[in-house]
């Protein structure tokens, strides 16, 4: 990504950033809630158009391509797991992973049947495949929903907030999973989260993004040990720190003298 | 003042561009029907979705129309001792008006509102997008089969209106008012025009479908995809797809018969 701007109407999400997200290796992107790294994915993605700047995925420029072009990107090298996970309502577990392949290849049934299978025993659910959506948990949604991103092995997977939800024997096997995947099959990850030891433990750079820039960047090592105040109160959480818990407003007393004014009126 | 005029001109401009957006997303629905017919099995579920569920509204509302009519027919015609032209006031009215702009309403109101809703929902719960990503295009796998679909079934629900509502008329009629069952058909074989009537009413159930269906589906795939958007597509579609029907009902009306 080079010189990527983006805003949503007066608010700039994002200000002339620049990122490089290394072929097999896994990416984090960190950063406090509402920074836009869910929107980052979808530009990375094509499915957002940035006012200035590029995207370059697999030497591609994504945004200056047609939409067929950016169709047939998408479907050679990308790969996403929604936050929400994003299943098909009216499919089954089963049919969920299966559409994908049964979209874009040409292959038996009984083909496909083994490969949803052998996808869903990787997430630990190959015994849910008859349930539908509205059966399942948040956590078990977005393993679904995992199975169905790897299902054409695509080159690049992004990643939106995978641990989120998930109980900690899951969410340890979809560290492990992640790290795997990336590192057996050579994938290229790009992983959204707010769980700062999980993806930090699996990824092999970070770029923390704030304010629409990228306040710090580098291994897990560097950005542990960085200097930077702000980077040393995200990741360790630190209530204290130049990030404002609150959203930025008037002092509590005059709130509070405003309405007793408004009371005595 | 200012404020004033800034608030009309960006409510004017809003309509422009939501009039632009769904002139290219039509557009787009075009261009995407070729793929329906490589995934026949999307359309029959939608045939199956948006016209068989709309039958039973259908079948009741022409049986109750047809009735009605029928009476109303016999109280003003006996007084001019030509009660015998029931069938032919019945038969006129429902093939060349009340048929398709009923079967417009009707299905404006069921199928139309499931289709907003329906697609607002997968909009909402980033169904679509993840379709996006997944590199299958929504608008061929989700909107093109629900759009042919649409336009396929209303002429067919508006044939079986017109069925059911000459049936009800025939039922009072004959059954009810004891009038001949000789006279009611031929009254209705001898004066009712194939192309004139039958065909005309057809062409505007066409042309009903085709704009109610399109305003359905544009107003889920345009909606906000919060709660308050959701109704508010679903509602703008009953409206502005029944107000649709009856505008152009008026205007293929002068054109058809040269008014």
């Amino acid at each position: 990504m080079r010189g990527l701007s983006f805003s949503r109407g007066n608010r700039v999400i994002f200000d002339n950033i620049d990122m490089d997200i290394r072929q097999g290796q896994v990416t984090a992107i960190m950063g406090p809630s509402g920074t836009g790294k869910t929107t980052l994915l979808k530009l990375i993605g094509g499915q957002l158009k940035p006012y200035a700047g590029t995207v370059h995925v697999a030497g591609e420029n994504v945004h200056q391509l047609s939409p067929t072009a950016l169709y047939d990107l998408r479907r050679r090298t990308m790969g996403m797991l929604f936050q929400s996970g994003a299943l098909l309502t009216d499919l089954s577990v089963f049919d969920n992973v299966a559409f994908p392949l049964r979209e874009h290849t040409r292959l038996p049934e009984s083909a496909i049947r083994h490969l949803v299978l052998l996808k869903l025993e990787v997430v630990g659910l190959r015994g849910a495949r008859d349930l539908m959506p509205a059966e399942l948990s948040g956590g078990m949604s977005r393993r679904v929903a995992l199975a169905r991103a790897i299902a054409l092995d695509p080159e690049m997977i992004l990643y939106d907030e995978p641990f989120t939800g998930q109980d900690p024997i899951s969410k340890g096997v979809l560290v492990k999973l992640i790290h795997d995947m990336n590192h057996a099959l050579g994938m290229t990850s790009v992983v959204v989260s707010h769980d700062v030891d999980e993806a930090a433990s699996i990824s092999d750079y970070i770029y923390v993004i704030s304010g629409g820039k990228v306040v710090e960047h580098g291994t897990p090592m560097n950005i542990k040990h960085s200097g930077s105040d702000w980077v040393k109160q995200f990741m360790g959480g630190l209530a204290d720190g130049p990030v404002p818990f609150h959203y930025s407003s008037q002092p509590m007393i005059d709130d509070l003298m405003a309405s007793s004014n408004e009371g005595r009126k | 003042m200012f404020n004033w005029l800034q608030s009309i001109g960006h409510s004017t401009f809003d309509r422009f561009s939501r009039v632009g957006r769904g002139s290219l997303f039509l557009w787009q629905c075009l261009l995407s029907l070729t793929y329906v017919f490589t995934k026949p099995i999307l359309l029959i579920r939608q045939l199956y979705s948006v016209g068989v569920q709309t039958l039973l509204i259908i079948l009741v509302a022409g049986l109750f129309v047809g009735m009605v009519l029928a009476l109303q027919a016999y109280i003003v015609l006996v007084d001019f001792g030509a009660e015998e032209s029931i069938s032919l006031m019945v038969s006129l009215s429902i093939l060349r008006e009340l048929g398709p702009v009923f079967t417009g309403l009707l299905f404006a109101g069921r199928a139309g509102s499931a289709l907003t809703a329906e697609i607002g929902l997968m909009k909402s719960t980033e169904q679509l997008s993840g379709m996006e990503m997944m590199a299958v295009n929504p608008m061929k796998y989700i909107i093109a089969p629900r759009f042919l679909a649409g336009v396929i079934s209303v002429p067919l629900l508006t044939a079986i209106f017109m069925a059911v509502a000459v049936l009800g008329g025939y039922f009072v009629a004959i059954e009810m008012l004891g009038q001949y069952e000789g006279v009611f058909w031929s009254q209705l074989q001898i004066k009712v025009d194939f192309y004139e009537d039958l065909m005309n009413g057809m062409i505007k159930s066409l042309v009903f479908g085709f704009v109610v269906v399109w305003i359905a589906v544009f107003e889920g795939y345009d909606c906000v995809p919060t709660s308050e958007g959701l109704g508010q597509a679903t509602t703008r579609t009953v409206v502005h797809g029944s107000l649709a029907v009856l505008g152009l009902d008026f205007l293929l009306t002068a054109l058809m018969f040269n008014v």
